[in-house]
């Protein structure tokens, strides 16, 4: 292989680094595999396949479980919920972190700090603290008023900001930061109002932060059990917690359960793939700093 | 969420009054000074959908969570919580007695969840760490191993760790079936992964597999930062590849590891979906943490009184911790600075 420009080192490395790194990375990528392996061939093997002992090559391959998902357990439904709770959850919290984080990077206020130092602090208490006052502020919400928020979506997606809210901020702040001021000073010399600038120069410019928080809320959203276990009842559940309809008393349908697995994967993982540069960049823009 | 859209335009308002006076006392010849444009209430009108949400979201809930510790609450009186009885500090004296059954329970699920941390976070580490170290200079096919270990990391928590249930299977699963009847290891009996002792390692698996991308990113964002003369001088000085990776790599990831090791502390320890969806609403006790423990305390005995006594624990556990894990890494800083 001839030596890329971007060469670390005039001197290649020896020959005993690259065996040991070939040896560890295709151990390391083995491991990751594994079950990416497990759920993509589990998935195509009819069902006596998936309940006798386990095979590395499918005895027979079939689309059979991937029709078979969506009557098994109402599991078009369950999407429906997920993108509805995990969307809204996204596009609340984003919207309303611009407007935070915009306030947080650009003015000096009073109880900025006590304002910076809870959304972090919140960032990092268990989903556990909140999901109990929660519960009961729904329930008896729910019983004095007659807005049923537990079960809701609505309640759900209240539930979601709990997470998403604080992480959008704090990575926004940190986007923001990154925008020069001269930017926005120079446009609202130019007559912007400082919503103007916001608009016009600071959001254009920190597109790749949004994305990334954006795309990072989502997927959290999307794979969040804890409140979705809790929260929802039988037309508001999500896919967390209805893949767990395809275990009956007397068979568990693993194969559909790999088949569904994998298509409630797809769409963040093919969003992730695709969006991967700027949300690496977003994350780590925030924790490298 | 509602008040999101609400409160939005009257901002608009109020910006344009502020930026009038601003620029009245401006004009003076006073030059803008950067992050003191204007003052007054414009950030706190670009705070307000935050502020109310922060209140709604976490500081109320918060607040309701130490109330409720204090009171006797069991479905009787779920209705209407603030009817049940109050018993001061009768539940967080349940939940440290070690010599009753719930003391006992907790502070077991308390060490299981010290213990497994501990070792996630380690692993997590060492193996994010070494990848990203191995991956830092150009080789083929580095861009797609790249995407590849990222796939933990982008596949939904429930989606991945069932099928890592399905692999740790008694009869028909894929370790056992390795395990035993490919390697001959351990016997033809089958092993019990998700039950018993053997479910820590189980979970520890599935933890680690989950959560050393994290570890791999955030490292090799970190090693870009480093400058690529520092390698050619080293290399020119005759430092081998081994020596540049201990001297210049390392001691770079410093900074980096601080925070890394913090997030990750934070998340295994609180984590709840991954044991969950691994065992579903009551853990084995090998691999009962602490986060599933008071689930099941509070919605499976449904005790919540107990249940929110221990959560208020676990938070002021993981907020000394916090403090104490900056307070030192900060201070060991500022020493090297001295220096």
């Amino acid at each position: 292989m001839p030596a890329s420009p971007r060469a670390r080192s005039p001197l290649d490395p020896p020959r005993s680094f690259r065996v040991i790194r070939a040896v560890f990375l295709t151990l390391l990528a083995g491991f990751v595999l594994l079950p990416v392996y497990v759920m993509v061939t589990s998935s195509l093997k009819p069902l006596e396949d998936v309940a006798g002992e386990f095979r590395w090559i499918p005895s027979g391959l079939t689309l059979r479980p991937y029709i078979d998902i969506w009557h098994t357990v109402p599991l078009a439904k369950y999407f429906v919920n997920s993108l509805i709770v995990a969307g809204a959850a996204t596009v609340c919290s984003v919207v309303i972190a611009v407007f935070a984080a915009y306030a947080v990077s650009r003015y000096r206020f009073r109880g900025k700090r006590l304002f910076t130092v809870t959304v972090l602090s919140t960032q990092m208490f268990p989903g556990i603290l909140f999901l109990l006052p929660l519960f009961l502020i729904f329930v008896n919400i729910g019983n004095s008023t007659g807005v049923a928020l537990y079960g809701s979506r609505g309640g759900l997606i209240l539930t979601y900001l709990t997470f998403s809210l604080p992480f959008s901020i704090w990575m926004l702040i940190g986007y923001f930061d990154s925008v020069p001021r001269d930017l926005d000073e120079a446009a609202t010399v130019d007559g912007c109002g400082p919503l103007g600038a916001l608009f016009r120069v600071v959001i254009p410019a920190a597109v790749p932060g949004i994305v990334a928080v954006a795309v990072y809320a989502f997927m959290t959203a999307w794979g969040e059990v804890l409140f979705a276990s809790v929260m929802t009842n039988d037309t508001t559940r999500t896919l967390a917690v209805g893949l767990q309809g395809y275990s009956t008393q007397n068979d568990v349908y693993w194969n559909q359960i790999m088949a569904a697995s994998l298509v409630v994967s797809i769409p963040v993982v093919a969003g992730f793939l695709l969006l991967q540069k700027y949300l690496v960049a977003g994350l780590t823009a925030g924790a490298v700093k | 969420m509602t008040s999101a859209p609400a409160t939005l335009p009257p901002d608009t308002a109020p910006g344009r009054r502020q930026r009038g006076t601003a620029a009245r006392v401006r004009r003076p010849g006073r030059p803008p000074r950067p992050g003191r444009l204007r003052r007054g209430a414009l950030p706190y009108l670009l705070l307000l959908p935050a502020l109310l949400l922060e209140l709604l979201i976490h500081l109320v809930p918060m607040a309701m969570g130490i109330l409720m510790s204090f009171r006797e609450l069991t479905q009787f009186h779920i209705r209407d919580w603030s009817s049940a009885p109050w018993t001061g500090f009768d539940n967080y004296a349940l939940a440290v007695d070690v010599n009753r059954p719930v003391g006992e329970a907790l502070l077991g699920s308390f060490l299981t969840t010290c213990l497994f941390t501990l070792l996630s976070v380690g692993l997590c580490w060492l193996l994010g760490t070494a990848a990203a170290v191995f991956m830092q200079e150009t080789f083929r096919g580095r861009g797609l191993l790249r995407a590849l270990f990222l796939v933990p990391y982008a596949l939904p928590v429930y989606a991945a760790v069932i099928t890592w249930a399905f692999m740790f299977q008694r009869d028909n699963g894929l370790v056992n079936h390795v395990l035993h009847d490919q390697l001959g290891l351990g016997g033809a009996e089958h092993t019990f992964w998700l039950l018993g002792d053997n479910s820590f390692w189980a979970l520890l698996t599935v933890s680690v597999w989950k959560g050393w991308p994290f570890a791999f990113l955030i490292v090799m964002a970190a090693l870009q930062n480093i400058p690529k003369d520092l390698y050619e001088a080293a290399a020119l000085d005759g430092a081998g590849i081994w020596q540049q990776i201990r001297r210049i790599t390392l001691p770079s990831v410093g900074a980096v590891n601080q925070v890394l090791i913090l997030v990750l502390f934070l998340w295994t320890f609180n984590d709840f979906n991954t044991p969950f969806v691994l065992f579903g609403k009551s853990a084995p006790e090998a691999a009962d943490l602490i986060s599933i423990h008071i689930y099941q305390s509070s919605f499976v005995t449904w005790n919540f009184g107990t249940g929110s006594a221990m959560s208020v624990l676990l938070l002021l556990f993981l907020l000394l911790v916090t403090a104490g894990y900056l307070l030192l890494t900060t201070r060991g800083r500022r020493d090297a600075d001295a220096r």
